[in-house]
Formats: C-alpha cells, sequence, structure tokens
C-alpha cells in the first residue's frame, strides 16, 4: 500500500492577465474581445509511487517543475489531470523561512507553525524545548523572528518538521543552508526520521546529499518525468553528465529496475 | 488597536459637532442615535476591508503550507470583533450620561451582533476572493463605502421621507441593523418578529453566497497569489 501513489499528475498554471488588469480592464477587455489567458503546463503525466519509509530525491533543473509537484503533494494546490493520493499527515518545508511572522517572536512563531500543520498547543508545548535545543535557539526565544540570520531561521523551520513528527516530510532545498555542523547534524536528524517510518522528500542541487540520503529519484525536466526509480547511483552520475551538458542522457543509458 | 476605538469615537464628535444643528434638533438623544449608526458602520467597514486583503496578506503562508484559506478571513474579523466590544463598551457609556434606561431586554442587541458578525464573514469571503482576482476590487469598495455611509442614515433620519422610500432602506443590512441598536436603546422597544427574520436573512444569505463563492474558487486562490 503506497503512502504517496501519482498517476499521470499534470498541473496546469493560467498566465492570464487577470492579475494586472484589475476588474475595468478586465471588463473593457472581455468586451472588446481583447482578452487572452495563456497556458502554462508546471508538470505532465508524473507518476510515481512511495512506500513507508521511502526517501524521494527529485532532481532537475531550475524550472523543471519540482516545487510545483511538491505543492500538489503537500496540498497546496491540486492536480488538472491525473490522481495524486498521499495518505497521512504532511509537514512540508517549502522555501525556507516563509509561512514565518516576522513580527511575532521565535517561541510564537513556533506555535503559530505547529498549528498552522494542525497539531494541538499541548502537542508543540511539549515538544517545544527539543525543538529550540536542536536548532540552537535557546538564547534567541523572545527574539523577533525579522532579527535572526537566514540560518537560524531554516534550522527552526527545519526542527519543527522533523520533531512534529508527521507521517510524510518535504524538504525543499532545506538541508543545503546552515553551518557545515548543522548541516551534518540535520543530515543525521534526516536519517533518524526516516528509520522511524516517515516517508521523506527531498529537493536538492546537491547530488551528494541526494545519493546519500534518498533511495529513490524523481528526474523531472520541464515538466516531464525523465526518470523514477530506486537506481539512485546510476541515475546520478548521468544527471551529473546532463548538468555538465545541458543535453538529456539517451533514454537507452537509463539502468532497468 | 486604540485607534480603532478612537476613530469611531473621533468621527462620532465630528458629526456631532456638524450636524446638531442642522439635523439633530427634532431627534431625541442625538448623540446615541449617531453613535449607535457609527459603531455599527464602522464594525462593518473594518471587518469587511480586513477580510478583503486576508488572503493577498497571508499568501506567504498559502503557498506555502496546506492551511484552510477561509482561517484568515476569520481571523481578521474575530479582531474587527474584539474592537468592536471595547468600542461597544463606551457607547453604553455614553447611553449612561445620556440617560437611557438600562434595560432586561438590551441583552438581545446581542442579536444583531451575531447576525452583523455572520453577514461581515460572508462580505468577507466574498471580498477576498475577489480581491485576489481583480487587484482593484478595493478602490470600487471604498468608492461603495462611501455611498453606504450615506444611505446607512448614520446622521439624519428618514422619518420625512415617504413610507414608500423609508421602507427602501430596508434593502441595506447595515442600515437593518442599525435600526434594531435605535429601537432598542432609545426608543425602548423590542423589534418585531418580522425585522429579527430580516436580519437573520441578510446575514445567512451573504453568509451562503460567500462560502459558495469561496468554495468554487478555493483551488484556483493559489495560482493568483
Amino acid at each position: 500500500m503506497p503512502v504517496i501513489e501519482a498517476k499521470n499528475v499534470s498541473i496546469r498554471y493560467i498566465t492570464g492577465d487577470f492579475k494586472a488588469i484589475g476588474l475595468k480592464e478586465y471588463v473593457v477587455r472581455k468586451l472588446t474581445h481583447r482578452y487572452h489567458v495563456k497556458e502554462f503546463w508546471a508538470d505532465r503525466n508524473i507518476s510515481f509511487a512511495l512506500e513507508r519509509g521511502d526517501m524521494l530525491g527529485i532532481i532537475g533543473a531550475n524550472g523543471a517543475g519540482k516545487s510545483t509537484l511538491l505543492k500538489a503533494i503537500s496540498g497546496i494546490m491540486f492536480p488538472t489531470e491525473g490522481t495524486l493520493e498521499v495518505e497521512g499527515q504532511v509537514a512540508a518545508l517549502l522555501e525556507l523561512g516563509s509561512g514565518f511572522d516576522a513580527e511575532m517572536t521565535v517561541r510564537e512563531n513556533t506555535f503559530l507553525r505547529g498549528a498552522l500543520l494542525g497539531y494541538t498547543k499541548a502537542f508543540i508545548q511539549e515538544k517545544y524545548d527539543e525543538i529550540i535545543a536542536f536548532a540552537e535557539l535557546e538564547d534567541f526565544q523572545d527574539y523577533a523572528f525579522r532579527q535572526l540570520s537566514s540560518g537560524m531561521k531554516s534550522r527552526l523551520a527545519f526542527s519543527i518538521a522533523c520533531l512534529v513528527k508527521p507521517d510524510i516530510l518535504i524538504l525543499d532545498e532545506v538541508l543545503s543552508v546552515g553551518d557545515g555542523a548543522f548541516r551534518k547534524k540535520s543530515g543525521d536528524k534526516m536519517k533518524e526520521v526516516l528509520s522511524g517510518g516517515v516517508t521523506g522528500i527531498l529537493v536538492s542541487h546537491s547530488t551528494d546529499q541526494v545519493k546519500e540520503l534518498c533511495s529513490k529519484v524523481l528526474w523531472l525536466d520541464h515538466g516531464r518525468q525523465v526518470y523514477f526509480g530506486g537506481r539512485t547511483a546510476e541515475v546520478l552520475d548521468l544527471y551529473d553528465g546532463f548538468l555538465k551538458t545541458k543535453k538529456l542522457p539517451d533514454a537507452k543509458l537509463f539502468p532497468a529496475e | 488597536m486604540g485607534w480603532s476605538v478612537l476613530s469611531p469615537l473621533l468621527t462620532l464628535f465630528v458629526m456631532k459637532l456638524v450636524f446638531t444643528q442642522l439635523l439633530g434638533k427634532n431627534i431625541p438623544h442625538y448623540t446615541i442615535y449617531l453613535f449607535s449608526g457609527n459603531l455599527i458602520l464602522s464594525y462593518y467597514k473594518e471587518a469587511t476591508r480586513n477580510g478583503m486583503s486576508s488572503f493577498l496578506e497571508n499568501s506567504g503562508i498559502i503557498t506555502h503550507i496546506n492551511v484552510p484559506k477561509y482561517m484568515f478571513v476569520l481571523s481578521r474579523n474575530v479582531s474587527a470583533l474584539v474592537n468592536f466590544a471595547l468600542t461597544l463598551v463606551v457607547y453604553f457609556l455614553f447611553c449612561a450620561t445620556d440617560r437611557i434606561e438600562f434595560r432586561p431586554a438590551m441583552v438581545l442587541l446581542v442579536f444583531p451582533v451575531v447576525c452583523l458578525l455572520l453577514l461581515n464573514i460572508g462580505v468577507g469571503l466574498i471580498l477576498s476572493t475577489l480581491f485576489v482576482f481583480f487587484r482593484d476590487v478595493r478602490y470600487l469598495y471604498d468608492v461603495f463605502l462611501t455611498l453606504l455611509t450615506y444611505v446607512s442614515a448614520v446622521f439624519y433620519s428618514i422619518e420625512h421621507f415617504s413610507l414608500h422610500v423609508q421602507r427602501l432602506f430596508l434593502i441595506n443590512p447595515v442600515y437593518v441593523y442599525i435600526k434594531y441598536f435605535r429601537v432598542l436603546v432609545i426608543d425602548g422597544k423590542i423589534p418585531s418578529l418580522q425585522y429579527h427574520g430580516l436580519c437573520l436573512f441578510y446575514a445567512l444569505s451573504f453568509l451562503l453566497i460567500g462560502i459558495a463563492v469561496f468554495r468554487h474558487h478555493d483551488r484556483k486562490l493559489v495560482y493568483y497569489l
């Protein structure tokens, strides 16, 4: 029974000019038939399945549709076509430090984020000391969030997402920030969390990191699926080659499952 | 928060100064008459105006965390309700100074307040959804609010209009709630059952329309934030 199952998932953005033109202009253009909406497919026919305890690495150049796919998995967006089934509580870290309130203190933000992720105050209260200790922010609990350095912000975000014990953990470029020591610590924490039966998804531009942490790889290019499967080492070597030459490798080169 | 209580008081002060000689001579308890209008109208304005921007101003959270979006409209409404409650305390102080008799029936004031809360949530949902798609809704709504201020009989009495025109005023839900306050507080009468029905009708209609509009566009909103 897969925890996440995507079948032919396609996601379309509408890049009309509504937002810029406003209601007045919209009515005028509708009347004069000068109103056009453009479509943009961020993801096209993506299919994969993850079991409990799997760690999926999503790779691909900028604009490959990685973040959009993560948004669909975390329930922020919905597939325009295809089906996407996700079972369990998702804790997603999409872009660091976003979704925090800059004026609130670190303490308040921890509870706010906990609430946004769907946890009770009592639960966060219980985990609070552990979260702050892991983020190494003991001395900054009453500082306003905007006073923190960007490394500190991401440490807090990472600690909350990992320590609330979600069923599915989504990390978008999260492990690449913070200093070396914290990176090592967070990598270890990730492995610990995954061994506890959490299903993880990691987006990273560091092939070494994906190689080290992930059991499966999904390679996207311009919204299309290049590869999905468990032969991580071989595929990541091909990906390294792709990053140098900017040319997709021949389909024959991909290892069979 | 201080200003959101002070601002209706200052408006009240200005209106009292300007209109007492002109329009207030024949209206008993004119200060309370004005205050009832200002109280309701400023609550409606604050709640809906803040509700309107709630999706856009929280776009950082909405586009990164899967969280029910209507929560943001509700939170704006709760904060407006708190400000309203504070102003209401001042309102009662004014009532006491103006020698208005406090009667147990005044507990019924809870009814129009609850209706207004539901109406504000409904209107907030409609506006916040619309505002994501069309950013000039803010200006249009400001114009509408100016119009609403003048047709809500905040500083004048509608008694010298014909009965037919007087009935037209009841199309405006904000006026309906203002009148409820005035009838109960100043005239000391309990509005009829039909009048309660009308209050509830407006509240539920706008709430249901708001929910329908929001649910219809819920999934699309994130693309425009």
